[in-house]
């Protein structure tokens, strides 16, 4: 009987914790979203005024997403969805192929790959910023897709994950099905890609979420603020030569809706993709 | 026919790893040679490269701003490592606790702030920290009797501002980490430690810790790589310069060097640097943990 007591002071006392570690998470979200409907003007003079004034409050700043230089808002979030997509899957398909070619051969020259993945992971790639900007200028890629796109199509990070979750998956239905005829690249995506399902849900949402909020290496590559990715618009926004304060927070609102979405589509596939093969290393 | 399967098989691996060989021939060994070339030259332009020696690597050893950077690295990292590892392994400790309710909805909205982009949590947070008397971090502290700071203009409190938004942020991923690794404990040895009476902190002091040893290295690997190579939240609170480097860091005197200074070569020369610290670090950190020491 006492146990029992004991035991749910303590799960309150926990419980407790953490509804306030989730409010304290919780807190610039609402500062973002009070601000979203507030004048601009209010917001600059007193250093980000988050007092729930409903009198105050407006849809202005929705509103200059439209309006604010035709629209430029929803040109950034264009440039943003089409490099996000584009480069997710083909991210997902080219690292899962090298993954599961890590995983599942006996190679000469495996053991030298994986350790360069594995220096890879562990090297910044901004160390690289001005000779892949150089690469990139030389290619004709300044101000493309493609440019902000390729230097980061084949992420070790990725590979490692997907390496190490193929490692958890058994060789025999690639034997199996050798026996029975089966070319290598139909084994890899007829048996081995629905097998690693939940990697790929992983996968997703982290590659999803790199790509909508990189910022630096899409600053450098786009030039001419009409190719600029949502971050990079926002922060253009923020130069006090621009009228485009208003931009910032509604913009910000509405940028982080879609990784939500993604997310909330994903969540337990991701979390429990993420922690199965993340970390095994 | 079957020897030709037999061929077949053996250069399909091949294959397969070959868009890393490929990416990383093209957009990573390429650029990095380039990189160290360029880091004995003066740039002026792509066709026009002037060899100077050691010049660029002198001026590296008497850049101010490049110790400033460091400085500032340095203290980033070690305060995240020191809070960003105990913090989020004690809050998944509490929650992995049989009979928590809602385990799952707290796990979701603690995981929420990574999805955020670093700008934007920077554009929040660069208003919240305001010097006026009515941000609202000075609203907070005044409630303490405390007077408005200029958080963002002094060493301390900017690497204050910097750290709050890294925790925010990374908080509830590493927990996510450590709470995967507390699902594999077997509870059978929380039990047996139970009977022999050990206390809830004896537990995760003599099992708890001991046993995540594998994820806490990965959490640290990743932790180091972010500190040294932070650039955004910077960017947002200062742009390519802080007043008197109080928020440099290296991967900001790499942009600054090459985009607001058009100096290429010198950019080239921080960033060999910034290559060769953490190289050093690494193997100082492999050394000390043992990390991989059991990877194929």
């Amino acid at each position: 009987m006492g146990e029992t007591k004991k035991n749910r002071i303590r799960i309150t006392l926990s419980l407790i914790l953490m509804i306030f570690l989730a409010i304290i998470v919780m807190i610039p979200f609402y500062f973002m979203l009070v601000a979203s409907f507030k004048d601009t003007s209010t917001i600059f003079s007193n250093g980000l005024n988050v007092d729930l004034n409903f009198k105050k409050m407006n849809l202005d700043s929705y509103k200059s997403l439209w309006t604010n230089r035709n629209g430029i808002y929803w040109q950034w979030f264009k440039n943003s969805l089409i490099i996000t997509i584009l480069e997710t899957v083909l991210v997902l398909a080219f690292t899962s192929m090298v993954g599961y070619g890590l995983a599942q051969y006996d190679f000469k020259g495996r053991k030298t790959i994986f350790a360069i993945v594995l220096i890879m992971m562990m090297v910044p790639s901004s160390i690289l910023l001005l000779p892949l900007y150089k690469l990139v200028t030389q290619l004709g890629l300044m101000n493309t897709y493609a440019g902000v796109i390729l230097p980061g199509i084949v992420p070790a990070s990725a590979i490692f994950f997907f390496r190490q979750f193929c490692l958890g998956l058994s060789r025999e239905f690639a034997e199996s099905a050798r026996i029975d005829g089966c070319g290598e690249f139909r084994i890899f995506w007829q048996i081995y890609v629905p097998l690693m399902k939940p990697a790929f849900g992983a996968m997703t949402i982290l590659t999803t979420m790199n790509s909508w909020n990189d910022f630096l290496w899409p600053l450098i590559v786009m030039k001419s603020d009409a190719n600029f990715v949502i971050p990079a618009g926002l922060l253009s926004a923020m130069t006090p030569y621009g009228n485009n304060y208003q931009l910032l927070f509604a913009g910000s609102v509405m940028s982080v809706i879609p990784i939500l979405i993604v997310f909330a589509l994903n969540q337990n596939q991701f979390i429990e993709g993420l922690t199965s093969g993340g970390v095994k290393g | 026919m079957q020897k030709k399967r037999i061929r077949w098989q053996s250069i399909a691996p091949y294959l397969f790893v070959a868009p890393f060989i490929i990416s990383f021939l093209v957009f990573s060994l390429y650029p990095f040679i380039n990189a160290v070339i360029m880091s004995f030259q003066q740039v002026n332009g792509f066709s026009d490269t002037q060899w100077v020696g050691l010049a660029n690597y002198r001026q590296l050893f008497n850049d101010g701003d490049f110790y400033a950077a460091l400085w500032n690295v340095l203290r980033y990292t070690f305060w995240t490592i020191l809070i960003l590892i105990p913090l989020p392994m004690l809050v998944a400790y509490i929650m992995n606790q049989k009979g928590l309710p809602m385990k799952g909805f707290f796990r979701s909205v603690y995981f929420v702030p990574v999805l955020t982009s670093s700008v934007i949590a920077g554009l929040i947070f660069k208003y919240a920290f305001s010097s006026e008397k009515t941000g609202v971090f000075n609203e907070w502290i005044s409630h303490l009797g405390i007077a408005p700071v200029d958080w963002l203009n002094s060493s301390g409190t900017a690497m204050f501002a910097l750290i709050v938004i890294a925790v925010w942020r990374w908080l509830g991923t590493n927990m996510i980490y450590f709470l995967s690794g507390l699902q594999g404990i077997s509870p059978e040895l929380y039990e047996s430690a139970s009977m022999d009476g050990a206390n809830g902190f004896q537990k995760f002091w003599y099992i708890t810790i001991p046993l995540l040893k594998p994820i806490t290295i990965y959490v640290l690997t990743i932790s180091i790589m972010a500190g040294f190579s932070m650039f955004n939240e910077s960017y947002v609170y200062w742009g390519a310069q802080s007043p008197n480097n109080v928020g440099t860091t290296l991967v900001t005197l790499i942009y600054k060097a090459a985009f607001t200074n058009g100096n290429f070569g010198y950019s080239c020369t921080l960033g060999v640097a910034l290559f060769a610290i953490v190289v050093v670090v690494n193997i100082i950190q492999t050394r000390v943990m043992g990390l991989f020491k059991d990877e194929g």
